[in-house]
Order: C-alpha cells, then structure tokens, then sequence
C-alpha cells in the first residue's frame, strides 16, 4: 500500500533548524501548540507516576523490615553521617530551584539566564553525586557494605546488613536517577546553546524540570528514612 | 497561547527558602526524643509538606489542569494503597514474624 499520509505532514518538523525562528511547532495530531504542550506535560506525569510505583516498592520493603527490626536498623541508621546527608539534602533542594529558575527563564527568553542556571543544576548535581561518592567510600571503609567483609556489632549484625542492603540499593536508584537526569540536562544546554527554545517552545525544559524535581522528591523522603528515625525509636 | 509564566521568580524564592527551613527542622527535630513513634511521625510528616510545596510550585501543579491533578495523584493514591494495605496486615498478626520465616 502506499503512503496516503505523506501530504498529511505538519508544515514544520521536528528538530527542524528553523524551529526558534517560528512562533509555533505543533505537530499534526494537535489543534494547537498549548493542546501540544498539555499533551506532554500529562505523558510525563504518566511516567512520573510509573516511578512513584518503581521507588514505592523498595520504600515499602524498607518500611516492613524497618517495622521487624527497628532495633537494628536504627542502630545501622546511626552509623550514617547525619551531615552529609543534610548537607545533600540541601544541595538537592538549590538545584531544584536553579532547575525552576531555569524554565522560568526559558519562558521568559532569557537565552542567558536559562543556560546559567542549567549549568547551576548540573554542577550542583555533580556535588550531590560527589558527597554521594565520598560516603559510599566511607561505607567501604567501615566494612558496611553487605558482603563477606560486611562487620557489625554482634546481636545486630544481620538485620544492620538489611538495612544497608537497602541503603545501597535505595541511595544506588536514586544515584542513577541523577546521573540520568544530569545527562538530559546536557542536552538541555546544548540545544539552549544553538537557540532552540523560546517562550513558544520549552516543553522540554520544563519536562525534564519535572523529572528533576521528581528525584529530589524521592530523596525528599529517603533523607529521613535512612538518615533521621533511627536517631530515636 | 501561553506565554507568561505562571508563578513570579519571588514565590519560587519563597518556596526555596521554606524548603530549607524545613530541611533544617526536620534534623533539629531527630535529635529530640519525641517518645513512641512521634519521631517518625514527625520526620514523614515534615518530608510530605516539602514533597507538596515541590509539586505544588516547582513542578507547577497548582496552575496545572485538574487532568494533570489527576495523574499525579494516582501514582500516589496507589502507593498510599501498597502500603497502608501491605502494613495493616503485617502489623496486626498476633505471634507471627514474617522475618522468621
């Protein structure tokens, strides 16, 4: 069969050069370009939503562990740096604000102020993932990693290394979460850099925006979970 | 066609500075015995109003479609199920552990 649709093609295409230069980019399947922007907007909750799913069963898992042996994993949760994770609690949450700071300048045309900020949220995500580093390498030091080497006092050993098996898978997913995140932001700034975004035009900037704040969310609540209750049962 | 952003660079300075102040509440308070579960209580309870001053302004859901209200909330609403269901059961079994099987 041919191709009855090839005349149906939107006037300008995706990722077309002269996208900044026009006012609107809708494909065909959208009446308009807010219809197109709202459209995006619901898919990324769609997916946002697949994640609460994806991080709810471990937070779950730690929850009932955390229920049966709360002993234990308040004891493995004081050998955390409560500092460090308040210090990347707070870094998190800069980011956050230089990731908002950057849509609103997206839609703003602030060309400058968009890439500034971008670059803002990468770096301050890099800190995150650095202080992230330091304390799984302090981890491996204090013998705290679940393994053969794993040591801990004795009526709480097996239980601790639960807990620390789902410190590293929880801290692990959301690591990898960022470093996702920090990929996409790159891109960001590479195509703000060739001007490919105006007030007409920053679906993207404000999709991977919601992303960001997404796993700062998530570590919104992984803070005091692993680093906080075990101070006090 | 909308062209303007919603929310004014001073409200997100506003939520910024409330998200740190809560950030610093919530460990000042780990470091108080509360007694029973009041600590924790107090730490989910304090994470849940950052997580929705979060969504609210930074992810913009305040000036969102009610559609969208709805797609956030139903991630939510399962985990809320997942795990309310999940700790009902396990917390009211009388002499069994699920931990010693």
């Amino acid at each position: 069969m041919p191709t009855p649709m090839r005349k149906a093609k939107p006037v300008i295409r995706w990722g077309s050069p002269s996208m900044s230069e026009t006012s609107t980019v809708i494909a065909h399947q959208f009446d308009d370009a807010e219809q197109q922007r709202e459209a995006s907007t619901l898919g990324m909750w769609v997916f946002l939503a697949t994640e609460v799913m994806f991080f709810g069963g471990i937070f779950l898992g730690y929850i009932l562990y955390r229920s049966e042996y709360s002993i234990a994993f308040a004891a493995a949760s004081n050998r955390l740096d409560i500092w460090l994770g308040l210090i990347n609690t707070a870094v998190l949450i800069c980011s956050s604000f230089t990731m908002v700071l950057a849509v609103y300048n997206a839609a703003v045309a602030r060309r400058r102020a968009l890439q500034t900020n971008l670059l803002l949220t990468i770096l301050l995500g890099c800190v995150f993932l650095s202080i992230k580093l330091y304390e799984y390498h302090m981890k491996f030091e204090e013998n705290l990693v679940p393994g053969a080497a794993f040591a801990f006092p004795a009526p709480h050993a097996p239980a601790a290394e639960i807990f620390f098996s789902f410190y590293f898978a929880m801290t692990g997913m959301h690591a990898v979460h960022m470093i996702i995140g920090i990929g996409l932001l790159g891109g960001l700034l590479f195509r703000a850099g060739r001007g490919r975004y105006s007030p007409e035009y920053f679906t993207p900037v404000e999709l991977v925006g919601l992303y960001w704040h997404f796993v700062d969310v998530v570590w919104i609540f992984l803070f005091p979970l692993l680093y906080l209750v075990g101070r006090h049962l | 066609m909308k062209s303007t952003p919603p929310i004014s660079v001073k409200s997100y300075v506003g939520v910024f500075v409330a998200l740190l102040l809560l950030t610093a509440l919530t460990t000042a308070v780990a470091f108080v015995d509360l007694g029973g579960n009041l600590n924790v209580v107090a730490a989910l309870a304090i994470a849940g109003g950052k997580a929705i001053l979060v969504a609210l302004y930074f992810m913009h859901l305040r000036h969102s479609s009610r559609l969208s209200w709805i797609f956030a909330g139903a991630g939510f609403f399962w985990l809320f199920i997942l795990i309310v269901l999940t700790m009902s059961d396990a917390l009211t079994r009388s002499g069994f552990s699920f931990a010693a099987q």
